[in-house]
C-alpha cells in the first residue's frame, strides 16, 4: 500500500511493464492497419488503453462465424456484442477467468448500458485479439477498472443504434423511445420491438462515436450490483470440459516433463532406452534449455533442462516418470537454502543497511525524544500458488511452421508472443484457445508451461498435452518471496513519531530485488508519519519469485499492520484510534527523486490511497464487528487494514486460542471500498475467499528449500485450509461513487495481521513469524 | 475388462490394470469432469461413487473395479437432464470460483445427503474436510449442503 505523493497509487511492479509492451503491440497494429483504435495517456504516467469500438467490420466478421454465409443476419456493432434476430444476445467475455469471475462481471457491464435480458444473454470466451479487444490478461485486479468505461460504451453503442432502427420503423422520434429488458419501447403508443426484430436494421446503420453515446445514472442500473450468478456455472456443476487439463486434440498425444530438483540445474543423460521400452510410452528425450526461465516474465521464451517422456495417455507417462533416472549437472543450479537466509538476515538487520530508500523528517531526533521506543524482527516465508489444476497446456507445432495452444493462462497474448519467439515464427502464425485456469493467484501469468509443450510438440510434431504432477507444480514455481523486516518506531505523547523499517530481501547480485521482492519508499505508514525511513540490505537468491494474488501486499500487510499494532499497544491506545489517527497524518514532502532501489513505477490511472475512504472502512468494520466488546478468556478481536489494486479493505478478526495453541478463527468481517459493486455474489465470493486464503497461507503454508531444493511437493506438507478451520466471514461493501475497481486481490492483505492481531488479543502472545506453526501454533 | 459407469457398460480392451480410475474417466472415456489435483489422496479433487460411496478415483486402480457401480458428476443428473438438487443449490448459492474442485465437493455433499439427508454442521464438516478448495469457497459450500437437504426434504414431504 503506497502513494506516490502525486495522486496515483503504485501497483504491482510487473504490470506497468507488461502493459507497456502490450500496449507498444496495440499501437503497432493499431497504426500499422489504420484501425480506428487509439490509445490515451494515464494519471500518473502510466497507461490506460481506451480503444474505440469502431472496428466493426473484423469485429462482424469475427462474429459472424461463418453466418452470413447462410443468410442469418446478425447485429454486431462492436467485437463485444452480437445480436440473432431470434433475439439472442452473445456477449463476448475478453479476459481470462481463472476463478474471479470477470466471465460473468465484465459482459454484465456491456449488458446494463445495452439494457439486455440477462436471462437470453449467451457468453462467450473471446478470441485472443490485440485488435480487437486490447490486451486481455487476468492480473493486478485490473480487469473491471481497464473495461468498465469501455464496456459500457460498448452497450451504449449497441443500444443506440437499435433505438435509431426503432425509430425508423415506428416513424417517431429516437427521444420518444426507452428500453427494458432486450426490447425498444415507445411508451406513448405502447409499442414494444423485441431487439431481435431490430437486428438487421440496426446492422445497416452507422456505428456512432462511442464517446458520444449517453450512459445511464449509477441509480438508473438495473444489473450491477446485483447478485448474479456465474455463466459457467452449470458447466462446472455438471463436469463438462472447459479447463485446461479437459482439452483433447484429435490425434494428441501425452507428455510429462521432468525438470531437476535442483533449480536450474541441467539434465547431461539420462535411461531414455528404458523408459521407452516401458508400456505406452512413444518416445523420451532431452529438451535443451533455452534463456532464462528463472525469472519471472510472462512473454520470456525460456525452457527449462529437462526429460520429455510421450505417452499414449496420461498415466502411462506419469508411470513412466517415475522410473526415469536423469543425470543433473548442478554447477549452475541454486545451492538455496531457507535456514540459511533466516540466519542472515538477523546477521544484516543489526548491521549498516546496504541502501536507503527513504529518509524523511529527522528520524534520529524524534527517537531521541521519543517516550518509548518499539522494536521487532518479522519474517515470513516463502510461498507456492498451488493452482488446484496443475499446470499444463497442449500445444500443436505444425509441419507449415504455425502453432496452436490450447492453454489456461492469466496472459494468452504473451503466450502467443512467447512462443511465436521460440518457434521463430510471426505471431499471426500461432492461434491460441483461451481456456478456462483451475486457479490462477499469479501462477498462471506466467507462460513457462506453454513454452514447454511448444517446444514438445515442435520436436515430435503432433499435438501434445504437457501434464504437470502436482510434484512438479510445487517443485518449479514463481514463489511469492521471503521477507524480513526489522522495524523500530518512536511514541511520544501516544503518537507515532517515527516509523523505521530495514528490510532484507533477495536479489540475483543486482540492485533491484527480485520479482515481486520490492518495498516502496511510501509504503504505509512511511508516507505519512512525520519522520520515516526505509532502508534495504539483501541476500543472493537463485529462486524463482513472482506475483502471488496482491504481490508485495500479501505479506507486507503483514509485517506492517502487526507492528503499528505493537506500537498501539506500546503508546496504551485504542487500535482503531490509533491506525485512524496516522492515517489522517499529512504526508511529508519527499526529494522527487524518482525510485530508487525497490521502488515501484506508479499510476496505471488507478485510484491511489484515500485518508477519506480508509477511515471510512475502518470505522465500518470496528461497528460491524462490536470492537471494543467484552471477549471471554482466551478470544479477542483484532484488526488490520490494507489498501492495494486501488481498494481500500479493512477486517477484524474474532478468534480464541486454547491451552494447546490451537487457534480458531470464529468469524471475519470485512469492509472494502471498491467503488461501485459490478456483481455482488461474484465480489462477495472474492473477499470470502480471500480471507480464507489469507488465513490458510498464514496459518501453515511455507516454501523452504535446501541445497536448492524445494521440500514440499505435495498438500501433505503444504496444508491448505479446510472446511472444518475456515471462517465465517461477513463482507459490507461501502459502494461509494469513485470508479469502480478489482476485487481479486485488495481483500487478501489484511486477513493475516488482522488474525495475528486477534492472537494477541486473545492471548498476549505477538506473532513475528508466519506461518504461525512455526510459533508452535495448530490449527 | 469392463467398467460401469454411470450405467453404462465399457469395455477397456487390455488397459493397464495398475491405471487409476481417475485416468480412465478422463483419458479413456472422455469423462473430464473428474478431475487430477494431487495423485496422493490429500485433495479429494478427483471424488466419484463407487457403490454410491465417495472414494478418491486417483487412488484406485481400474483392476478393483470389475463389477462394481461408478457414478460420476457426469452421472448425477437425471436421464431428462434434471439437476440433482446438490447440482442445483450450487448454481443458485455460485459456489464456484475457479469451479475445479467442485465436481469433487458436489459427489461427497451428493453422498453425505443419502446417507444423512438433514446433517448437522458437523456432520457436514466432517464429510467434507477431506475436500481442499484452493479459492476458499467453504462459506458458500456449506450454506449450498444446507439448501440442498432443504430442497430434498420438501421433495420427500411432496412426495
Amino acid at each position: 500500500m503506497s502513494d506516490n505523493g502525486n495522486g496515483a497509487t503504485t501497483v504491482d511492479v510487473y504490470l506497468p511493464e507488461y502493459l507497456r509492451r502490450t500496449a507498444a503491440g496495440l499501437r503497432e497494429t493499431a497504426l500499422s492497419r489504420r484501425r480506428f483504435i487509439k490509445i490515451s495517456g494515464f494519471v500518473g504516467g502510466g497507461l490506460v488503453l481506451g480503444f474505440s469500438l469502431g472496428a466493426n467490420r473484423a469485429a462482424a466478421q469475427h462474429n459472424g462465424h461463418g453466418a452470413h454465409a447462410s443468410g442469418d443476419v446478425r447485429f454486431a456493432p462492436n467485437a463485444y456484442v452480437q445480436i440473432t434476430p431470434d433475439g439472442t444476445v452473445v456477449l463476448y467475455a475478453k479476459n481470462p477467468d481463472v476463478g474471479q469471475g470477470v466471465k460473468t462481471a465484465l459482459p454484465m457491464i456491456v449488458a446494463e448500458e445495452l439494457d439486455a435480458d440477462w436471462s437470453r444473454v449467451r457468453v462467450e470466451q473471446a478470441p485472443i485479439s490485440m485488435e480487437l479487444y486490447g490486451p486481455q490478461f487476468a492480473g493486478g485486479s485490473m480487469s473491471v477498472p481497464m473495461n468498465y468505461d469501455t464496456l459500457r460504451r460498448a452497450g451504449a453503442v449497441a443500444r443506440a443504434m437499435l433505438v435509431a432502427a426503432a425509430a425508423e420503423r415506428l416513424g417517431v422520434p429516437a427521444d420518444e423511445l426507452t428500453t427494458d429488458a432486450g426490447h425498444v419501447v415507445h411508451a406513448a403508443s405502447g409499442r414494444r420491438l423485441g431487439y431481435g426484430e431490430l437486428a438487421e436494421a440496426a446492422a445497416a446503420l452507422p456505428v456512432p462515436d462511442p464517446s458520444s453515446v449517453a450512459l445511464k445514472d449509477r441509480k438508473d442500473f438495473k444489473l450491477l450490483g446485483k447478485r448474479v450468478t456465474g455463466v459457467d456455472n452449470v458447466k462446472v456443476v455438471t463436469g463438462q470440459p472447459m479447463f485446461g487439463i479437459d482439452q483433447r486434440v484429435p490425434g494428441m498425444v501425452y507428455a510429462s516433463y521432468t525438470k531437476a530438483p535442483a533449480i536450474g540445474a541441467r539434465a547431461v543423460s539420462a535411461n531414455l532406452d528404458h523408459v521407452k521400452s516401458l508400456p505406452g510410452v512413444r518416445d523420451a528425450f532431452l529438451i535443451a534449455p533455452k534463456g532464462n526461465a528463472i525469472e519471472f516474465n510472462p512473454s520470456s521464451d525460456a525452457v527449462l533442462s529437462g526429460v520429455a517422456i510421450i505417452a499414449d495417455s496420461t498415466w502411462a507417462a506419469l508411470k513412466a516418470k517415475r522410473e526415469l533416472e536423469v543425470e543433473w549437472d548442478e554447477s549452475n543450479a541454486s545451492r538455496d537454502s531457507w535456514s540459511a537466509a533466516v540466519a542472515e538476515a538477523k546477521r544484516l538487520a543489526e548491521a549498516a543497511p546496504q541502501a536507503t530508500l527513504r529518509d524523511t523528517g529527522d528520524v534520529d531526533a524524534a527517537f531521541a525524544n521519543a517516550d518509548r521506543t518499539v522494536e521487532a524482527f518479522y519474517t515470513y516465508p516463502y510461498v507456492a500458488h498451488a493452482d488446484l489444476e496443475p499446470q499444463n497446456c497442449t500445444v500443436w507445432c505444425k509441419s507449415d511452421g504455425s502453432a496452436e495452444i490450447w492453454a489456461p493462462t492469466q496472459t494468452p497474448q504473451a503466450a502467443v508472443e512467447a512462443v511465436a519467439a521460440f518457434l521463430g515464427v510471426s505471431q499471426s502464425a500461432v492461434t491460441l484457445h483461451q481456456l478456462r485456469g483451475g486457479g490462477g493467484f499469479g501462477r498462471r501469468l506466467a507462460n513457462d508451461s506453454v513454452v514447454e509443450a511448444a517446444a514438445i510438440s515442435k520436436r515430435i510434431g503432433a499435438p501434445v498435452k504437457v501434464q504437470w504432477t502436482r510434484e512438479d507444480d510445487f517443485a518449479f514455481d514463481y514463489y511469492r518471496p521471503g521477507g524480513f523486516h526489522a522495524f523500530k518506531a518512536a511514541i511520544a505523547d501516544g503518537k507515532l513519531t517515527a516509523w523505521q523499517d530495514h528490510f532484507i530481501t533477495f536479489t540475483r547480485g543486482g540492485p533491484m530485488p527480485v520479482t515481486s521482492a520490492n518495498l516502496s519508499p511510501d509504503e504505509f505508514p512511511a508516507n505519512k508519519v512525520s519522520n520515516a525511513r526505509i532502508v534495504q540490505s539483501m541476500l543472493p537468491s537463485k529462486i524463482p519469485t513472482g506475483p502471488w494474488r496482491a504481490p508485495g501486499s500479501n505479506a507486507l500487510a503483514f509485517a506492517i499492520q502487526c507492528f503499528l499494532h505493537e506500537c498501539a499497544v506500546a503508546a496504551g491506545r485504542d487500535h482503531v484510534e490509533f491506525l485512524l489517527e496516522v492515517m489522517a497524518m499529512t504526508p511529508p514532502p519527499r526529494p522527487a527523486a524518482g525510485p530508487g532501489p525497490g521502488g515501484r513505477p506508479g499510476g496505471m490511472g488507478m485510484p491511489g490511497l484515500n485518508p477519506q475512504r480508509a477511515a471510512g472502512v475502518i470505522r465500518l468494520v470496528a461497528e460491524k464487528a462490536g470492537w471494543g466488546r467484552t471477549l471471554p478468556e482466551g478470544r479477542g478481536l483484532g484488526l488490520a487494514f490494507h489498501f492495494s489494486h486501488g481498494g481500500h479493505f479493512a477486517e477484524v478478526a474474532e478468534v480464541s486460542v486454547d491451552a494447546n495453541r490451537k487457534v480458531t478463527v470464529h468469524k471475519v468481517w470485512v469492509a472494502g471500498d471498491i467503488g461501485p459493486i459490478v456483481n455482488l455474489s461474484g465480489a462477495e465470493n472474492q473477499v470470502q475467499g480471500s480471507v480464507v486464503d489469507g488465513f490458510s497461507t498464514a496459518m501453515g503454508l511455507e516454501i523452504t528449500f535446501e541445497k536448492g531444493r524445494v521440500e514440499q511437493r505435495n498438500f501433505d506438507r503444504y496444508p491448505l485450509l479446510r472446511m472444518s478451520q475456515a471462517p465465517e466471514v461477513e463482507v459490507h461493501f461501502v459502494e461509494s461513487d469513485y470508479p469502480p475497481t478489482g476485487v481479486g486481490e485488495p481483500a487478501l492483505p489484511p486477513a493475516a495481521p488482522a488474525i495475528c492481531n486477534a492472537i494477541h488479543a486473545a492471548t498476549g502472545h505477538r506473532v513475528r513469524t508466519l506461518p504461525l506453526t512455526r510459533e508452535g501454533f495448530a490449527v | 475388462m469392463r467398467l460401469n459407469v454411470n450405467g453404462r457398460s465399457h469395455d477397456l480392451g487390455d488397459i493397464d490394470p495398475t491405471t487409476p480410475l481417475l485416468w480412465v474417466l478422463r483419458d479413456t472415456l472422455g469423462l473430464v469432469g473428474t478431475k487430477y489435483g494431487c495423485g496422493i489422496g490429500a485433495c479429494s479433487a478427483c471424488t466419484v461413487h463407487v457403490n454410491g460411496t465417495p472414494v478418491q478415483s486417483c487412488q484406485l486402480p481400474v483392476q478393483s473395479l470389475e463389477g462394481q457401480e461408478i457414478t460420476t458428476i457426469e452421472g448425477l443428473a437425471g436421464a431428462d437432464g434434471t439437476l440433482h438438487p446438490v447440482q442445483q443449490a450450487w448454481i443458485d448459492e455460485d459456489v464456484a470460483q475457479c469451479g475445479y474442485c467442485q465436481a469433487g465437493q458436489i459427489m461427497s455433499a451428493v453422498a453425505l445427503l443419502e446417507r444423512t439427508p438433514q446433517p448437522t454442521e458437523t456432520d457436514i464438516e466432517n464429510a467434507m474436510s477431506r475436500h481442499l478448495c484452493r479459492c476458499g469457497t467453504y462459506n458458500r459450500i456449506r450454506k449450498a449442503i444446507r439448501v440442498a437437504a432443504g430442497m430434498i426434504e420438501k421433495t420427500g414431504s411432496e412426495a
